[in-house]
């Protein structure tokens, strides 16, 4: 079967694309034949039932799925017209260029301070004190905790609130000035403020960066998001602008989930 | 035997118990259809088993104990025994071998002084087993009968069978905690008596080791008693010499076991690097003294040191690293896998290395256990004996040079103990005070581990 891709789409340069992507973990498939643009500069959602493959999907943009041993990448994705799969591709970079939020916020446990200089030490970007200082400072500003933790930057990164290290993680990511943001499901484990505090941060990096963000809220989807793909067991089922994909659905399937009468 | 025999005696009575107090639990059910018991029928049972069993072993303790003197007296009392000579050794010796033949473990006397004695000796002997026996039952029957009183449909007895269980638990951990306290007392006291007769500050910082057992007891020479020597030699050989080798090796092989090894590897991998420390030391002795040092010395005499002997601190400090890899490598590992993966991921995902991962966030995340490990290692090498009086040598020697002969704290007790001095000569009492300030010294480096670790802990939950 083929994704129904909304027509009326308003066209933007592609900052990753994915072609006939599939992956599998030892020989059962997750993904089955994907194709999709990234565009730069919005907010693409991936929503879709547990299990049908948005993590797996997500990771294949940032090739983390080669951290794990069974799994395994058909296809091809390309950033900026480049393959990230061939072998010319060194993946410290890839990474460096495509950065992660997880579900559960990871701060490492290290001073806030260290958590976002992390990257930029181990990428060598700010080799003076002053440098890191700036880096450090930006990038928490541009995750807005910049105000509630600028006095105490070297307290651990692990005490502070779910939302707070959220946010300490997404200042991590952008610290190596990343050009694509991919999120799951980051506000899965937060608070209803601290959620809307994370939903305007997102809209805020669309300015800069592009940002996938998987979700299992459809109002989140709606709120933040410009792009809308729905995936349903291992396959891209239809993908269209967010507002089109609510409120005028191709595909029986995409209104069934969208709705809440999945299952 | 006896003591057999009543033990066998007490687990009998408390299965009575148990049987006739489920029974009587049982009938409360069947009686009163309607109402359920506060408590299952087994705790009911249970609540009587332990009542009965456990005064019954607290008294079978007690008369283990008791009940031999109680024999003894008694064949002294008699008229055989009053004719004993005044002599203890000489005295001692008859009643045992009349005690021998009595209790059947030997068939004749060798002492025919000791042959009018057998008879008292059965007498008393069978009396207080019969006693014993009695007692035995009475006190079963005494406990079991008020416990089982006790029980009704709404007695809570699961709650009073766990308050019974745990209070058995207390007194069992109090048990370690109290050798530990003996062993501590016996050698302060001993310790003390050491000092008296040679001054702490001779003992702690002099440097020349080699007391004289044959010398006279009342003034020994305190420049023989200094202990330098020996602390530099275990701390040289055990915390130096074998950390150099057990640290990296152990850091690199459980790094290598968490993070690069496959799941079927690291599943050979990991119990073969455990069966070292399952080898017994003396193992790693002979290793030490036939197949390393004379390599070792070989080696040194190709290079051109002259006098190299066969014994050697290095010998010795290499062997005992590699015995104490396990320790760390098996703690180091456990709590690198204890590491969230979720570390693990936010680090690659940020474009780091699998090594600056590794590097960066794992090892300071396994910090505390890492750091715990090499402590324990440290503690293990300090109070290891076997390697060292096999490939290190006997002689105290103040020395950096690691083709030298040194000796250790644990050789030395060892050395003084089994010498020939008499038990209060200063010669033997040093062994110890040698080993009162190892223990400190052990203890002092745990102290500093832990905060060390607290100052330094990156907690990750
Ligand atoms: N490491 C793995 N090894 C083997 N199978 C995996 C692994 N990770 C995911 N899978 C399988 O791949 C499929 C897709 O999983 P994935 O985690 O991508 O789903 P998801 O859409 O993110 O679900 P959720 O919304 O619950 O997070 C599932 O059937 C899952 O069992
Ligand atoms: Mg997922």
């Amino acid at each position: 079967m083929v994704t129904r891709i909304h027509q009326n789409m308003e066209v933007r340069d592609a900052k990753m694309q994915a072609r006939d992507v599939s992956v599998y973990y030892e020989s059962k498939r997750a993904i089955d034949n994907v194709s999709i643009d990234i565009p730069n500069k919005l907010v693409t959602a991936f929503i879709g039932p547990s299990g049908c493959g948005k993590s797996t999907f997500l990771r294949t943009l940032n090739r983390m799925n080669d951290t794990i041993p069974s799994a395994r990448v058909d296809g091809e994705i390309t950033l900026d017209g480049e393959n990230i799969y061939s072998p010319k591709i060194d993946v410290v970079q890839l990474r460096a260029r495509v950065g992660m939020v997880f579900q559960k916020p990871n701060p490492f446990p290290k001073s806030i301070y260290e958590n976002v200089a992390y990257g930029p030490r181990i990428h060598g970007f700010a080799e003076k004190k002053d440098d890191m200082d700036a880096v450090v400072e930006h990038s928490l500003k541009r995750a807005g905790l910049w105000e509630e933790v600028k006095d105490r930057l070297s307290d651990s990164g692990t005490a502070l609130s779910g939302g707070q290290q959220q946010r300490l993680c997404i200042a991590r990511a952008i610290a190596v000035d990343p050009e694509v943001i991919l999120m799951d499901e980051p506000c899965s484990a937060l608070d209803p403020i601290a959620t809307a505090k994370i939903e305007e941060l997102i809209n805020d990096l669309a300015d800069n960066y592009a940002i996938v963000i998987v979700t299992h809220s459809m109002q989140q989807a709606a709120r933040v998001s410009q792009r809308t793909a729905f995936f349903h067991l291992g396959q891209m089922v239809e993908y269209g602008p967010t507002s089109d994909i609510f409120t005028n659905p191709l595909e029986t399937r995409t209104k069934d989930y969208i709705t809440g009468r999945y299952g | 035997m006896t003591i057999t025999t009543l033990l066998l005696l007490a687990v009998g009575l408390a299965l009575a118990g148990w049987l006739a107090a489920r029974a009587r639990a049982w009938s409360f059910q069947k009686a009163d259809g309607a109402r359920r018991l506060a408590a299952r029928p087994q705790y009911h049972a249970w609540f009587v088993a332990l009542w009965i069993i456990l005064p019954v072993l607290l008294f079978i303790g007690l008369w283990s104990v008791i009940s031999p003197q109680l024999v003894t007296q008694s064949v002294l009392a008699s008229p055989a025994g009053q004719a004993l000579p005044d002599f203890d050794l000489e005295r001692t010796k008859l009643l045992n071998e009349a005690r021998a033949v009595a209790e059947g473990s030997a068939i004749g006397v060798f002492n025919e002084g000791a042959r009018p004695l057998i008879e008292p000796y059965r007498d008393a002997l069978s009396r207080y087993q019969f006693i014993g026996l009695a007692l035995t039952v009475i006190i079963a029957l005494l406990a079991g009968m008020q416990a089982f009183l006790r029980l009704k449909p709404d007695f809570a007895a699961r709650t009073k069978v766990e308050k019974i269980v745990m209070s058995v638990l207390i007194l069992a951990s109090l048990v370690a905690i109290l050798t530990t306290l003996g062993i501590v007392v016996s050698l302060v006291f001993e310790t003390f008596r050491f000092f008296e007769k040679i001054s702490p500050i001779d003992f702690l910082f002099g440097t020349e080791w080699g007391p004289d057992p044959i010398a006279s007891a009342d003034n020994p020479d305190p420049s023989r008693y200094g202990a330098i020597p020996l602390f530099w030699g275990t701390i040289y050989i055990g915390a130096i010499i074998a950390m150099i080798v057990a640290i990296p090796l152990g850091l690199m092989s459980a790094i290598y076991l968490t993070q690069y090894a496959s799941p079927k590897w690291r599943s050979w991998l990991k119990p073969t690097l455990e069966i070292l420390a399952g080898v017994p030391t003396v193992v790693y002795g002979y290793f030490a003294a036939l197949t390393v040092a004379p390599f070792i010395r070989d080696i040194a005499r190709a290079a051109g040191v002259e006098n190299a002997s066969s014994e050697s601190a290095l010998a010795a400090g290499l062997v005992m690293g590699v015995m104490i890899i396990p320790f760390v490598s098996s703690m180091a590992d456990d709590s690198i896998a204890a590491v969230p993966q979720s570390m693990r991921d936010g680090s690659l995902a940020m474009g780091a290395t699998t090594s600056e991962t590794i590097r960066r966030v794992l090892v300071p995340a396994a910090l505390p256990g890492i750091v715990a490990g090499i402590m324990l290692a440290i503690s293990r090498a300090i109070g290891e004996t076997m390697i060292v009086v096999m490939a290190a040598g006997a002689a105290a020697n103040l020395t950096a040079n690691p083709l030298e002969t040194m000796t250790t704290v644990t050789y030395q007790i060892v050395a003084l103990l089994t010498g020939e001095g008499s038990f209060d000569h200063p010669a033997t009492l040093a062994a110890f005070a040698l080993g009162f300030v190892l223990f400190l010294v052990t203890l002092g480096l745990n102290f500093i581990a832990l905060r060390v670790v607290k100052r330094f802990r990156e907690a990750y939950e």
